[in-house]
Parts: structure tokens; C-alpha cells; sequence
């Protein structure tokens, strides 16, 4: 590094990368939030039973709680990759 | 007035917690609970830190702890006898934590009849100075909980960590449970340093409310004080020539109902002499 650089240099403005990760992060665990402790173990085993099947990554399975007037209603999604089907 | 004509002795319980470790609890509930004994309050300081016993230390009255708070919760001494009165001021009070390794020591009843019994001595506040995490000793210290301050670090996991806890308290405690309306929380922002906020390095008091959707109940500066105060056993809240003291001060005021406006959330201006001789 020349000494030109080394004046030049100036620290990264990192404080708006903290605060554009954090609105992510913590706008997700609110909505997580008060879910049964149950649901990622849920997640994890229903992965183990559709790999028998297809390949999928846990990140292709969607487990969500809905509130609605009085009962709940447990929504699941998985998104399984086309056509290709595990030996 | 109750219906048998006798005002109900009933003390203020104020958590002072975070989640996260090392943000300043302690450092908070002695200046918060001292602050409270100055403004001529009856104060009791609990350390809930069962296994780690610290608030001793920053209160300056580790050589004088003879019971503590679980020799109380089993029964073993009264209340008064675990009290330490401050050397400072007459209406200030620690119960310091057990330093027992058996993390069961205290329990729910235990730490109720405790709570109960302070209020029939007549105090004003009770300040619980919670363990870091959210395992039980965090639970035991905020279950109870009229008020909470939460302590918060412009950092990206301290901010996260306090998310989490202010979930926790408008879910956790006896008031949601009972329905008896929220627990009324207070955002502390410690450890601000204006001038790397100025330089775009740190979360600002704007960013840390956005992200939070809380309002600060205070703004602390980082400040060399407070290790110097910390190393003499004398809260900061008493070094009134320190900005973090002050500070302190505005918050202890600001939690009592004054409205005061936030100080050193701005880079300070330097005069001539300090920008010759530095400092």
C-alpha cells in the first residue's frame, strides 16, 4: 500500500450493512416468533422422508403456523425440483 | 385505596436486562437503583447472577456480603439479615447472588416470597439485575416485572439478542400471563460513541429505534469512566462530572417521569485549548 493510498483511506460506512441485515433478521424471527418449539424438528424429518423420494434441500420446505379466528392452521410447502428423482 | 381501607404495600419491580452478555446490566442496575436512592426512593438492588456474583463488586460492597439471595429463598436468613445497606445512601439496599453451583437454587415461589417480602419492608423499587441468556435465572429476574430496561450495544447481535428479550417480556412474564396489561419496557442504548456514528461505523440512536420500533429511554456514551468508576466499587451515576454519570442521571429522571432531552448523541464540538492540547 503507497502512502498516497494509506492517506486516502477512509473506514467503510458498515453501520448501514448492520442496519439493512438486521431489518431482515429480525422482521423473520418476529414472524417465527411463538410458533411451536416442534416446527424445525418437523422440518427436518419430513426432509429425511421426501429424500427417500427426490432430492430436496431443507430450504425447499416451507413450514408455516396461521393464526386464524380461534384455530391454527399448519401450512406446508415443498418445492420439488423437476423431474429428477433420487436413485 | 383497597376495599379494606388499607393502602396495599406494594414495591415497583423494574428488570434490568439484554440477552446478550457484557452490554452493561450491571453497570446499569447500580446506577439505575442508586439514581432511584438519591431521588429519595427506597431501593432494593437484587443480583439475579446465581453462580456469578458481580453487582457486589460494581456497588462497592463485595467484603461486607454475608448472606444472600438463595440463603433467603431456602430460608437459611431473613431478609434483613441479607440486606447490605449502601455506604452512599441510607435508603439503598443490595442482596447479592449465591455463589452456589446449583443452578436450581432459585425458583419461582422462592424468588416471589422474596419479592413479597421486600414490598412488606416498605420498598419503593425493586431493581433485578438479570443474568446474560434466556435461560432460567433471566426468566426468574424478569417473571415478575413491572418495567424493563432493556440494555442494548449499537451491535449488530446485542440489537437482535434485545429483539428477542422484548418478545420475551410481553409474553413471559406474570403481567402477560395474568392479563394485568404490558410491562412497560425502556430501550438504554450503551457504550454509543457519536463520533464513529458520525463516520458511518456504528448503528445510530435512529437506526437501533427503526430496527427495534422502540424509542430509547436513554442514550449512554462510551466513556472511559465507567471502567474507572467499576474498578472503585462507585456507580457511575455518581461521577457527576462524566458524561456517561450524566447521561445516567437524564435516564434515572426519564424513568421517574421528567422529559428531558437526550445529551451526547452528538459529536462535541472542541474548544480552541482542547484542540491544541488535545484531550
Amino acid at each position: 500500500m503507497g502512502i498516497l493510498d494509506f492517506l486516502k483511506r477512509k473506514p467503510e460506512p458498515t453501520a448501514s450493512v448492520a442496519k439493512e441485515r438486521l431489518r431482515i433478521i429480525v422482521a423473520q424471527e418476529r414472524s417465527t416468533r411463538g410458533a411451536p418449539d416442534y416446527l424445525p424438528l418437523l422440518r427436518n424429518e419430513l426432509l429425511e422422508v421426501i429424500k427417500k423420494y427426490v432430492h430436496v434441500d431443507i430450504d425447499a420446505i416451507n413450514i408455516n403456523v396461521e393464526r386464524d379466528s380461534g384455530h391454527e392452521v399448519l401450512e406446508l410447502s415443498v418445492a420439488l425440483p423437476d423431474g429428477k428423482t433420487a436413485p | 385505596m383497597s376495599i379494606t381501607g388499607e393502602e396495599p404495600l406494594s414495591a415497583e419491580i423494574i428488570v434490568v436486562t439484554s440477552g446478550k452478555g457484557g452490554v452493561g446490566k450491571t453497570t446499569t442496575s447500580a446506577s439505575l437503583a442508586t439514581g432511584l436512592a438519591m431521588a429519595g426512593k427506597k431501593v432494593a438492588v437484587i443480583d439475579f447472577d446465581v453462580g456469578l456474583r458481580n453487582l457486589d463488586l460494581i456497588m462497592g460492597c463485595e467484603r461486607r456480603v454475608v448472606y444472600d439471595f438463595v440463603n433467603v429463598v431456602h430460608g437459611e436468613a431473613t431478609i434483613k439479615q441479607a440486606l447490605i445497606k449502601d455506604k452512599r445512601h441510607d435508603n439503598l439496599f443490595v442482596l447479592a447472588a449465591s455463589q452456589t453451583r446449583d443452578k436450581d437454587a432459585l425458583t419461582q415461589e422462592g424468588v416471589e416470597k422474596v419479592l413479597d417480602g421486600l414490598s412488606k419492608e416498605g420498598f419503593d423499587y425493586i431493581v433485578c439485575d438479570s443474568p446474560a441468556g434466556i435461560e432460567k435465572g433471566a426468566h426468574l429476574a424478569m417473571y415478575f416485572a413491572d418495567h424493563a430496561v432493556v440494555v442494548v450495544n449499537p451491535e449488530v447481535s446485542s440489537v437482535r439478542d434485545s429483539d428477542r428479550i422484548l418478545g420475551l417480556l410481553s409474553s413471559k412474564t406474570r403481567r402477560a400471563e395474568r392479563g394485568e396489561g404490558p410491562i412497560t419496557q425502556h430501550l438504554l442504548l450503551t457504550r454509543y460513541n457519536p463520533a464513529r456514528v458520525a463516520l458511518g461505523e456504528m448503528l445510530s440512536v435512529k437506526d437501533v429505534e427503526e430496527i427495534l420500533g422502540i424509542l430509547v429511554v436513554g442514550v449512554i456514551p462510551e466513556s472511559e469512566n465507567v471502567l474507572a468508576a467499576s474498578n472503585a466499587g462507585v456507580p457511575v451515576i455518581l461521577d457527576e462530572n462524566s458524561n456517561a454519570g450524566q447521561a445516567y442521571r437524564d435516564t434515572v429522571a426519564r424513568i421517574l417521569g421528567e422529559d428531558r432531552p437526550l445529551r451526547f448523541t452528538e459529536v462535541a464540538k472542541k474548544g480552541f485549548l482542547q484542540r491544541v492540547f488535545g484531550g
